[in-house]
């Protein structure tokens, strides 16, 4: 069974890491703050000069005097996998053991960082919150993740345009880092394309811990014919800001899965957000045209509701 | 002086053995998720203790879902060897925990009652057992089981290598299999998980792993993680596969979901015995893992433990040569951190062993589960001390095709250098024909994948 809801991870395949990205990432180590670093020898308070801990080596294959060198490098080369990586005794290199300690550091911080409200303030979103207080109850209570409160819900009311065509919405989901990453480029891009397709967009909404299903209960509030959101995917250990838009046409609370919905993998490495805009907007046209989403509509969400 | 502060508490009553299973449960999110788990600690403790007083009989009588409604119950329930229940029915679920962890009971003692056993005695003591009981009884046991190697053997450990790519690219796929042999990996099975669930890709996946094994004369077996019929279709169109593979659930819907039933596993069992490559007699295996069937509204009011045994109820029904828990890989929402998950483990491969089956475990983690290599390796060290009979490995603990990390080649090695433990023993003496391993270690060449090219 395959599911598009971020909080479902039994069958979730897709989410394919482009492993090149790593060595740009490794750029956010230097920002750590290395200034409370402390010297033994003056009792542990005063400064000394350590190396530095950013990691733009390239990872060494570890493996001393190969059998077939160029086959290694090749190797190495072709695959996405962390493959060649060598050994200390039966455990890893130091390099390669911090390699991957780093990559799912940014994972993690992507998960259990909140997005940067001057960024949801610079692309004038109006923001709300599910029925979740924090993150822990966010990963641990998937339904709460999918509703809003009856004082949300009135709030929203007063702040959003009610019953537009077309019910555009952001939210966190498992990744701040794709939000903040890819909803600048990718929000203006969507709006543009909608506006091409003459088609009426509401006031744009925020949600904060947010699950894919939310879109239903705030499309049945807003009384909108189509929602779209857009949402963080679960981090991958070399992708962090992986996000996905799922759709669907007739929101209301208990939609079916088979009625969403989605395009996935949207990122600088895999569909780029300017594009991916131009993508959504075009599948949400034809979902207006068809007024159906989902299984309804194409053979593609066929096999992925498989 | 103490206060027998238990005097205070207020009854608790509990009105059905799904109840009382459910609330005997440790603190897992998947059943607070699922409405069925303790309320308190107190309501906990009240539950382990009505349970621990249940005669085996009473969970015999009533199974967490009805014979006539589940066909996994009919399963377990038909498989029971009645003369060997008489002998234990009237055992209270404390005698079985106390049996297991007695001293004077041997593997020879576990097998004689184990034919009388359902899932749900199964689960019962596993809820009542602190976690150091779980690792001294699954270490009393020893479930062999033979394809074209062995695994399970007493002072061995072997190990899934599990090659997946993104791409579902063979030449990948064969570079990872060249770099996990080269560190002693791969004697449970070559196993790869397909992006596509196609017969095209399953045939290309299997024939590619098949040639390279042919080739290196490697005394392990093949496997593509494709849904079982499409590897029936492919392997009745000849490509060579040593073992069929499927995933399985506690409940008649749960299969539903993944879209098999009994029948189908019947019929898949039936192929495999006569079409695959391997010698046998064991040519199935089987993943599982608590919460999947919650996952798709198929937990009929269960806790995901007891649902889990049922899991190996029916697993057993096919002689497995492996079975392995996939135990953190569903979600926070199922099992929360590195403590639940860790727990859940020990109770995964504890139950499997005491069922019978050959049994294993992919100790992992996602991404936005509150745990780390750390607790994994922990994990692996505790079950390894248990005498698990394999591991899931991926190239460095990360696979780029899931998306989810696991433990890595480097900890196939040190596990066995640490608990002295070797490799299968037909696998054991072709690694140390191509030089990989020899008294007990990783050889200086080890870790090279170009060994080979």
């Amino acid at each position: 069974m395959h599911t598009p809801d971020t909080d479902r991870t039994d069958t979730n395949r897709t989410d394919r890491t482009n492993r090149t990205e790593r060595t740009d990432r490794t750029e956010r180590t230097d920002r750590t703050d290395r200034s409370n670093r402390t010297a033994t020898h003056a009792g542990g308070s005063g400064p000394v000069a350590l190396p530095d801990g950013g990691t733009d080596r390239e990872p060494p294959s570890g493996i001393r005097s190969p059998r077939d060198a160029d086959a290694l490098e090749r190797l190495i080369e072709r695959n996405p996998s962390r493959l060649g990586v060598g050994r200390a005794g039966p455990r890893p290199t130091t390099e390669t053991l911090l390699r991957f300690r780093q990559d799912h550091g940014l994972a993690r911080d992507a998960v259990l960082t909140m997005v940067d409200p001057a960024l949801i303030d610079d692309l004038d979103l109006v923001t709300v919150r599910t029925l979740v207080t924090e993150k822990d109850e966010y990963l641990a209570r998937p339904d709460l993740g999918r509703e809003i409160s009856e004082e949300t819900a009135t709030s929203l009311r007063e702040q959003c345009r009610v019953g537009p065509q077309i019910q555009v919405i952001a939210s966190d989901g498992l990744s701040s880092t794709a939000i903040e990453t890819n909803l600048p480029d990718l929000l203006p891009a969507l709006m543009d394309g909608l506006a091409a397709h003459d088609l009426d967009v509401g006031t744009p909404i925020f949600v904060e811990f947010g699950r894919v299903d939310v879109m239903d209960a705030i499309g049945e509030e807003l009384e909108a014919d189509c929602c779209v959101i857009l949402i963080g995917e679960r981090p991958g250990l070399g992708s962090a800001d992986s996000l996905s838009a799922y759709m669907v046409y007739g929101p209301e609370r208990g939609a079916p899965t088979a009625k969403k919905s989605v395009i996935s993998n949207i990122h600088a490495g895999g569909l780029p957000p300017v594009e991916a805009g131009a993508t959504i907007a075009d599948r949400i046209a034809e979902m207006c045209e068809h007024q159906a989403s989902g299984l309804e509509l194409t053979e593609d969400d066929r096999e992925f509701q498989k | 002086m103490s206060t027998p502060i238990t005097d205070a508490e207020p009854p608790h009553r509990f009105d059905s053995i799904r109840e009382v299973l459910a609330k005997a449960s440790e603190e897992k999110t998947g059943d607070q998720l699922a409405g069925v788990a303790a309320d308190s600690e107190a309501e906990r403790v009240a539950a382990k203790r009505a349970l621990s007083a249940t005669t085996l009989e009473t969970l015999r009588e009533h199974p967490v879902v009805p014979y006539e409604d589940d066909e996994v119950t009919r399963v377990i329930q038909d498989a029971v060897r009645e003369p060997v229940y008489d002998r234990i029915g009237d055992w209270t679920v404390a005698d079985l925990r106390e049996f297991l962890v007695d001293e004077r009971t041997t593997e020879r003692d576990i097998r004689a009652i184990r034919p009388g056993l359902t899932s749900e005695m199964i689960a019962a003591v596993t809820k009542i057992m602190s976690n150091m009981d779980l690792v001294l009884a699954t270490s009393k046991m020893e479930v062999t089981a033979r394809c074209n190697g062995t695994v399970g053997g007493e002072g061995t450990l072997a190990f899934r290598l599990q090659p997946n790519d993104p791409a579902d690219d063979v030449e990948h796929i064969i570079d990872a299999t060249r770099e996990g042999l080269a560190y002693g990996v791969g004697d449970a099975v070559i196993g790869v998980n397909p992006v596509e669930d196609g017969v095209g890709t399953v045939t290309d996946i299997l024939e590619a792993t098949h040639e390279f094994i042919e080739e290196w004369g490697v005394p392990t077996q093949n496997c593509c993680l494709a849904h079982v019929t499409t590897q029936m279709e492919a392997i009745r169109e000849g490509a060579p596969a040593d073992l069929v593979f499927q995933s399985l659930a506690g409940t008649a819907a749960g299969n539903d979901e993944f879209g098999v039933d009994v029948d189908l596993l019947d019929t898949a069992h039936d192929l495999a015995k006569r079409r695959c490559t391997s010698s046998g007699p064991n040519v199935m295996y089987f993943e599982t893992g608590q919460g999947a069937e919650l996952s798709g509204d198929a937990h009929e009011g269960v806790d995901q433990l007891t649902l889990e045994a049922r899991c190996y109820g029916l697993a057993k029904r096919y002689d497995p040569f492996l079975v392995n828990t996939v135990v953190g890989f569903i979600g926070p929402e199922y099992l929360y951190d590195g403590r639940q998950v860790i727990r859940a483990g020990l109770e995964d491969v504890f139950m499997g062993q005491l069922h019978g089956i050959s049994m294993g475990i992919d100790a992992c983690y996602t991404n936005h589960i509150q745990a780390d290599q750390n607790d994994i390796e922990n994990l692996a060290v505790l079950l390894a001390a248990a005498g698990a009979n394999f591991f899931i490995t991926v190239p460095m603990g990360d696979d780029v095709m899931l998306n989810y990390q696991s433990n890595s080649y480097h900890d196939a090695a040190a596990l066995r250098q640490i608990f002295d433990l070797d490799p299968a023993p037909e696998f054991h003496e072709w690694l140390e024909r191509m030089g990989v391993w020899r008294d007990g270690k990783l050889t200086a060449q080890a870790g090279d994948p170009t060994i080979f090219t």
